[in-house]
C-alpha cells in the first residue's frame, strides 16, 4: 500500500450493484474541490474494472485500488 | 524447419498482476452518447437507464431520445389513461404507462415476471429503473421526447414526468450523430 493519503470524503457503496457504486461516486465527486480525495468501498466485483475505466474517462486520478477479498477500496483524487 | 525456442523450465512464476494500476496515462475523453430508447419493455428501459446514468457519471454528455414504445415509460406513474380519442385511450389501457409499470418481453406471466424481477433486484441491491432515472436526471442526462410519437399517442407535456426536454424529431437525432455522438438504439 502506498503512503497514507488524507481522505476528505468517503462513499460506502458496499452491497450496491452496478452501476450505483460509480453513480454514487460521481455524485460525491461533485461536492469536492479539485485536489480533494475520496475513498470508496464497494463489494461489487465489477467495480475493479469499472473504477479504472471511470478514472480514465473522467480524468480523476485513481491513487489506490486494493481489496481484502470481499471489499474493494478505491482512493481517488479529484482532477 | 524453424526451431521453436523451448521455454526455460526453471522460470520463476510471474508476479501476480496488481488488480488495477493507478491511472497516470493520458485521459481519454469519450464522445457524447445518444441513446434512442425505442422499446418499452422492462429489461430494455432498465438497460437504457443503467447506461444513461453511467454515461453521466463518467462525465460524458448523455442524451436519451425517447420514441415509440419507449415514450409510455416516461409518462407519470400515476397516470392510468392517456390520449384524446378512443384508440389512444385503448392503447394506454392495454399497456399501462409509467416507468414502474413496464412489462417483460419474455416471461411476463400477467405481471408475475416483473414482480419476481423486482424482488430479485431488491434482494441483490440492483437499483430500479425509476431510481436510475432519478439519478440520471440529477446528473444532467437530457431526455428528449419524440414529438411525432407524442402526437400519435395523444400524449400531452403534462402527462410526462418532470424534467423532460423539449420535444424534437428525427433530424435532431441524425444531427447529433453527425456531430459525433455515439448512438445506441435500445
Amino acid at each position: 500500500m502506498s503512503p497514507l493519503v488524507e481522505i476528505d470524503e468517503r462513499v460506502d457503496a458496499r452491497g450496491l450493484a452496478c452501476p450505483m457504486p460509480i453513480v454514487k461516486t460521481a455524485q460525491a465527486m461533485k461536492m469536492l474541490a479539485s485536489g480533494q480525495v475520496l475513498e470508496v468501498v464497494a463489494t461489487d466485483a465489477g467495480a475493479v474494472k469499472d473504477f479504472a475505466a471511470w478514472s480514465k474517462s473522467t480524468g480523476n486520478e485513481l491513487l489506490e485500488a486494493d481489496s481484502d477479498g470481499a471489499v474493494y477500496r478505491f482512493v481517488i483524487r479529484k482532477k | 524447419m524453424t526451431a521453436i525456442a523451448a521455454a526455460p523450465i526453471h522460470e520463476t512464476a510471474p508476479a501476480p498482476e496488481p488488480m488495477a494500476e493507478p491511472q497516470h496515462e493520458a485521459e481519454v475523453k469519450p464522445k457524447d452518447i445518444l441513446i434512442i430508447n425505442y422499446s418499452g419493455e422492462l429489461e430494455k428501459v432498465w438497460a437504457t437507464m443503467i447506461l444513461a446514468s453511467t454515461g453521466a457519471a463518467m462525465g460524458v454528455k448523455t442524451r436519451v431520445f425517447v420514441t415509440f414504445w419507449g415514450l409510455p415509460g416516461f409518462v407519470r406513474d400515476e397516470k392510468r389513461i392517456t390520449g384524446q380519442n378512443w384508440m389512444q385511450r385503448m392503447l394506454s389501457l392495454m399497456q399501462r404507462p409509467g416507468i414502474s409499470h413496464r412489462k417483460l418481453s419474455k416471461m411476463n406471466f400477467l405481471g408475475m415476471g416483473p414482480w419476481m424481477m423486482g424482488s430479485l433486484a431488491r434482494k441483490y441491491n440492483v437499483a430500479s429503473p425509476r431510481e436510475l432515472l432519478e439519478a440520471a436526471q440529477l446528473m444532467g442526462v437530457e431526455f428528449i421526447p419524440c414529438q411525432m410519437t407524442m402526437d400519435m399517442f395523444g400524449l400531452k407535456p403534462e402527462d410526462m414526468i418532470e424534467g423532460m426536454g423539449e420535444p424534437a424529431g428525427a433530424a435532431t437525432v441524425i444531427g447529433l450523430m453527425g456531430e459525433g455522438s455515439a448512438p445506441l438504439f435500445i
